[in-house]
């Protein structure tokens, strides 16, 4: 009952298109492409009233929107909905203040550097760091290096 | 162009990101990306020794071709060559796409293992950093083989970086999840719980985590992280909002963390340090007034942050469920969220109610949210919301709203979502049973859900519909008046066919009386449905029409007329031919008696409760609403509320330990002159077993398909796989209910009470089922050890301890030393009392499983009451003796709260189920109740009178118990004021 654990974190846009897949749980890779697409059926056709939580298969995901791009965490269904729902958006903020003002493209661009932002952010399914402060200097120290 | 991209060049990934991007088929960008491979496979093969700086771009470019959908089968060799890169930009595209791409490839895993020992023992934090992450992400068991001594040291050595420990910790956490025999407790786990004192909040953060799964896996040696979670969960509670800096999120400190020690506070019971509750209390206490307070910003981020430890703090509470005013606080909070703006908040409130619905001291202030819960259901816009709306009604449903909220349910399902009627048609049916006071409640509410349904309505419900009424015959008559009404309708529901074509096919003959449901009317309007039918329903009604040939010989002509139709007797489907066939013949050369006995009424079903509930759990799968239900099942169960189906059913249903317990206490042999109580007896010799679930099912639903068979009604009455399935499912009441919450267990000695039988403990492993007979003072207890796994149980011992061994003898014989997987053991025990008693003995239970030896003891439910014999007596007698046992110490009073709806005929039942006679017309105040009995014991007989004065208006209670010795009646008053 206590197990907490992200399944996985996808970063989708309207049109289906991934743009970041970060998967905890040992799937092959059929399974992923349909979790994928299940997901971004399931997201997408929820409007601004509807909760920020959706039950799927045994799990939940946890979703936000951001302009054309939708953040996804799945978790368990006893997982703390707001934590990983303010999880997403404490992301984002690293996101857009390393990328200065985040846009899809950067995402798209510097796809191998996201993963870094997330593996500071999470690992092992689990919230690593949430200090912005110490992530971003951590990000910059990384970046000054070659 | 991307700002970052700008500093750190790869320009050819980035052109080539671009040409695929602007490509503008996918033919076009298959065409590009193959260019590309076969670019890069030439520089890979070429002469010329590549660059780092290549070799990184590459095989970045290889790793987003992946990425995008391709399979990449090259390439990892110079993956790994840039582990050993010094460079970090290299050495991270290195890891990445051994993280992304290597499925533990053999060849490959050694060279990647040493390049990441080289890098873990390298002191460089970064580079530690990036070989922790690749473990963690990849968590393979070659890795955890290789790394299970590395990464504990890394996390407790004393100068290992900080940003290095939370990685370790998470890394740890990945590797225990992944391979746990590879990670063996050591000295280490005593320094993990001291990272909850770490100054870094970041590395208490993920050690937190660390702990959580060790610590649901070994409670006890984590158990020192309670108190160091308290101070710290309260030093982040008390401290000024900006106290802690980079962990303060939108003015709420270190959110994260807060639910994170929260959940691991709920991998325990409350704290028994007196000290530390009262912190954790204080902590709670501070967290329910913050929501109280003004915001300090109107951000949607302060509030979830703010409300997200909110909402764990109350799942702690509602975990300890031991803090009766914090429980209402919460539920008083989460009344607020009900009505809030935020659906999120509206959302969560309703999902968190629905446990604290489970919880006996927030119940009540749960159901006063009820009109808000119904409003809900009809106004909330998202689907998922209603959901929970229903979930709620679901869980707060007691006898006291049981209508209502039934009523609400039904014309919700009107309009509800396709998803979920289903469910919702099994939560009525389930409510429906479990509180109908009156069975015409039960029956109409049955009929509107098909009517409203019936595509939802699974077989179970309406099997469950026809066994309730074929066991009650105080509703046979109704039953078929109702469905006979029913079947008016122009269009009907093949579900409605079915159940109407069963009931009046067994109790027509109750409504033939009336001219405008005479026989011919009844057989016609049930043939004005059968072309319409599916053949499993057309069998099913010709099955109803040679009962009809029984229970009317006046339409035997008719009916005669329509089996001997070449519709019937050549019919294409055979099963429909072959019953038109043998039913004609039947019915031809069988004289009156002959068919009678074969079409003789259905015995009563043996009685079993979750046929439906299994259904509903199947369907919820494991998630946290059938736990809900449990706990709700179990609170039930423990305190005794039963439904009158439960309480008063037939004696058969005592063979499945739901039944009432007068019938053996009052020691009256049951009558044998019907065919349930022949089915009792067969049951009772031959499968004592019965009560013990799932594993034993099928062979009573053997046993009793060859009951009916010698009746020929299996085989006429039902096409052979229905026969057998309408006893499917599994009847244990209490299955999952046994975990680990003590409190639970003590309530569970309450819960035998009142009945002699059922499931008195369950786990993972092992069932113990119970079936006892008492009297005069000796006892008999029948004990059944399931072994739920398929593998053996080992060293199999089974005692009883008794604490008073001077007024309570329990006597075993020696259980078998081996239980088979998915075998059943029996244990016989001879009690006898000597002398009044308090303490009930306990049974242990020792055993080897696997590798580990499990030590079970439960409380056995021996108690005093056990041992009465029911006295009648006139008024007068009453209360002569009342007055006789007038000392003060002969009379025990107890005024307590009604825990559940104040039911007369529930009330009547448990005082019956208690073991004494219930007197009637004896107190002047017809509310009341009144009871006479004897305990026996070996040395002496206590004569007992009690009166139970029920006040609806305050829901109390007041018991009075008179007994010739003060011990006696405050024992049996402790007993019985725990039952209502």
């Amino acid at each position: 009952q206590v197990s907490v654990k992200i399944r996985f974190i996808l970063i989708q846009n309207r049109a289906g298109k991934t743009r970041l897949a970060k998967w905890y749980m040992q799937f092959d890779d059929d399974e992923k492409q349909k979790l994928i697409e299940e997901v971004h059926a399931v997201v997408t056709v929820r409007d601004a009233k509807h909760t920020n939580f959706v039950e799927f298969r045994n799990f939940k995901i946890i979703y936000r929107r951001y302009a054309g791009l939708y953040f996804c965490i799945c978790v368990d269904v006893t997982d703390n909905n707001l934590a990983y729902l303010e999880g997403i958006h404490n992301f984002v903020e690293v996101l857009n203040e390393y990328f200065h003002n985040v846009c899809e493209l950067d995402l798209v661009f510097n796809f191998y550097k996201v993963y870094t932002v997330v593996d500071e952010m999470f690992l092992a399914g689990e919230i690593r760091e949430t200090s912005q402060t110490k992530v971003l200097k951590q990000l910059l120290m990384l970046q000054s290096l070659e | 162009m991307p700002a970052v991209s700008k500093g750190d060049g790869m320009r050819g990934l980035a052109v080539f990101i671009s040409d695929i991007r602007n490509c503008k088929s996918k033919e076009a960008e298959i065409k590009r990306i193959n260019k590309e491979l076969a670019n890069i496979r030439s520089k890979f093969k070429g002469d010329k020794a590549l660059d780092g700086y290549s070799k990184k771009k590459y095989v970045c470019k290889l790793l987003f071709i992946f990425l995008l959908g391709h399979d990449i089968d090259f390439g990892h060799m110079e993956a790994v060559n840039l582990l050993s890169s010094n460079k970090y930009t290299e050495k991270q595209i290195g890891y990445l796409f051994i993280s992304v791409l290597v499925n533990s490839n053999s060849d490959l895993i050694r060279l990647i293992n040493n390049a990441i020992k080289n890098d873990l023992s390298s002191r460089n934090p970064t580079f530690m950093n990036l070989a922790l992450h690749c473990i963690a992400n990849v968590g393979s068991r070659e890795m955890a083989e290789a790394f299970a001594a590395d990464v504990p040291r890394i996390l407790v050595a004393g100068d290992t970086m900080d940003s290095v420990k939370q990685s370790a910790a998470l890394c740890l956490l990945r590797l225990n999840r992944t391979s746990p025999d590879l990670i063996p407790m050591g000295e280490w786990t005593s320094r993990v719980v001291h990272l909850l004192n770490d100054q870094h909040l970041g590395v208490v953060t993920a050690a937190t985590s660390l702990i959580i799964t060790l610590a649901q896996k070994n409670p006890d040696d984590f158990k020192t992280s309670v108190s160091l979670a308290v101070a710290r969960l309260s030093r982040i509670v008390t401290s000024a909002s900006t106290d802690l800096q980079d962990y303060t999120y939108y003015f709420v400190a270190a959110p994260w963390l807060s639910v994170k020690l929260l959940r691991l506070l709920q991998c325990y019971p409350p704290p028994e340090d007196a000290a530390i509750r009262g912190r954790l209390t204080e902590c709670l206490e501070t967290i329910l007034n913050k929501a109280q307070e003004p915001p300090k910003s109107k951000k949607v981020q302060h509030s979830n942050a703010k409300n997200a430890v909110l909402f764990e703090a109350i799942s702690l509470i509602i975990h300890h469920d031991s803090e009766p005013t914090l429980l209402v606080r919460a539920c008083n909070q989460l009344g607020q969220f009900l009505q809030h703006r935020e659906t999120n908040l509206r959302y969560l409130a309703l999902e968190s109610m629905c446990t604290l619905a489970s919880s006996e001291f927030s119940h009540e202030a749960v159901k006063t949210h009820i009109e808000t819960v119904i409003n809900a259901l009809k106004t909330e816009r998202d689907v998922s919301v209603r959901q929970r709306a229903v979930d709620l009604l679901y869980a707060m449903c007691d006898r006291s709203n049981a209508k209502q909220i039934v009523a609400e349910m039904l014309s919700y399902l009107e309009t509800a979502d396709y998803s979920i009627r289903e469910e919702i048609v099994l939560k009525v049916a389930i409510l429906a049973e479990k509180y109908a006071v009156e069975y015409t409640w039960y029956v109409d509410t049955i009929l509107n859900l098909i009517r409203i349904a019936g595509d939802y309505v699974s077989e179970e419900v309406w099997y469950r519909v026809i066994q309730i009424v074929i066991n009650r015959d105080d509703v046979q008559g109704y039953a078929a008046k109702t469905v006979f009404e029913a079947l008016q309708a122009p269009a009907c529901h093949e579900n409605l066919v079915k159940v109407g074509g069963y009931i009046l096919g067994e109790f027509g003959n109750l409504i033939a009386g009336d001219p405008r449901s005479s026989p011919l009317i009844q057989f016609n309007l049930l043939h004005s449905k059968f072309h319409l039918c599916s053949v499993p329903t057309r069998a099913l009604l010709l099955s109803a029409y040679v009962k009809f040939i029984n229970l009317f010989p006046e339409v035997k002509g008719t009916i005669q007329e329509v089996l001997r139709s070449d519709s019937q007797l050549r019919n294409a489907d055979v099963e429909l031919q072959q019953r038109a066939v043998e039913y004609l013949r039947l019915s031809c050369i069988a004289s009156t008696d002959i068919l009678a006995t074969v079409l003789e009424e259905m015995p009563p079903f043996p009685e079993r409760e979750s046929s439906i509930l299994a259904k509903l759990k199947k369907k919820k799968g494991s998630g946290t609403v059938s736990d809900v239900e449990d706990t709700r099942k179990e609170r039930n169960t423990n305190l005794g509320v039963s439904s009158v189906f439960q309480v008063t059913s037939s004696p058969s249903s005592d063979l499945l330990g739901l039944g009432n317990s007068s019938a053996v206490n009052s020691g009256s042999p049951p009558a044998a002159s019907n065919a349930a109580s022949l089915l009792v007896d067969v049951f009772s010799e031959s499968l004592p077993v019965a009560p013990l679930g799932t594993a034993s099912a099928p062979i009573i639903e053997e046993n009793f398909s060859r009951c009916f068979s010698t009746s020929m009604l299996d085989r006429y009455f039902w096409p052979s796989h229905i026969s057998g399935r309408l006893l499917r499912g599994s009847p244990n009441i209490s299955k999952n209910a046994f975990q680990t919450r003590s409190r639970l267990t003590a309530l569970s000695a309450f819960r035998f009470v009142c009945k002699n039988n059922g499931v008195l403990y369950e786990n993972q492993l092992l069932q113990i089922g119970l079936k006892s007979e008492f009297r005069q003072n000796l006892g008999r207890m029948y004990v059944f050890y399931g072994n739920k796994t398929s593998t053996q149980f080992l060293n199999f011992s089974a005692s009883v301890v008794c604490h008073e061994p001077l007024n309570l003898n329990v006597h075993t014989k020696t259980a078998d030393p081996v239980v088979d997987g998915g075998a059943q053991l029996q244990q016989i025990l001879n009690i006898e009392c000597l002398s009044d008693f308090v303490e009930a003995p306990v049974l242990n239970i020792n055993f080897r499983y696997g590798g580990s030896v499990q030590n079970i003891a439960v409380r056995l439910p021996v108690t005093l009451n056990k041992f009465f014999q029911p006295t009648e007596m006139m008024s007068q007698d009453f209360f002569q003796r009342w007055k006789q046992l007038s000392d003060p110490q002969q009379e025990v009073q107890k005024i307590f709260k009604a825990k559940h709806s104040m039911d007369t005929e529930i009330t009547k039942a448990k005082i019956i189920g208690f073991g004494t006679a219930l007197l009637d017309g004896v107190d002047p105040n017809p509310s009341n109740f009144v009871g006479a009995g004897v305990i026996h014991t070996k040395t002496i007989q206590v004569g007992c009178l009690l009166r139970l004065e029920p006040n609806t208006q305050a829901q109390m209670y007041r018991l009075t118990l008179r007994t010739s010795r003060g011990s006696v009646s405050q024992r049996l008053c402790d007993l019985l004021s725990e039952q209502f």
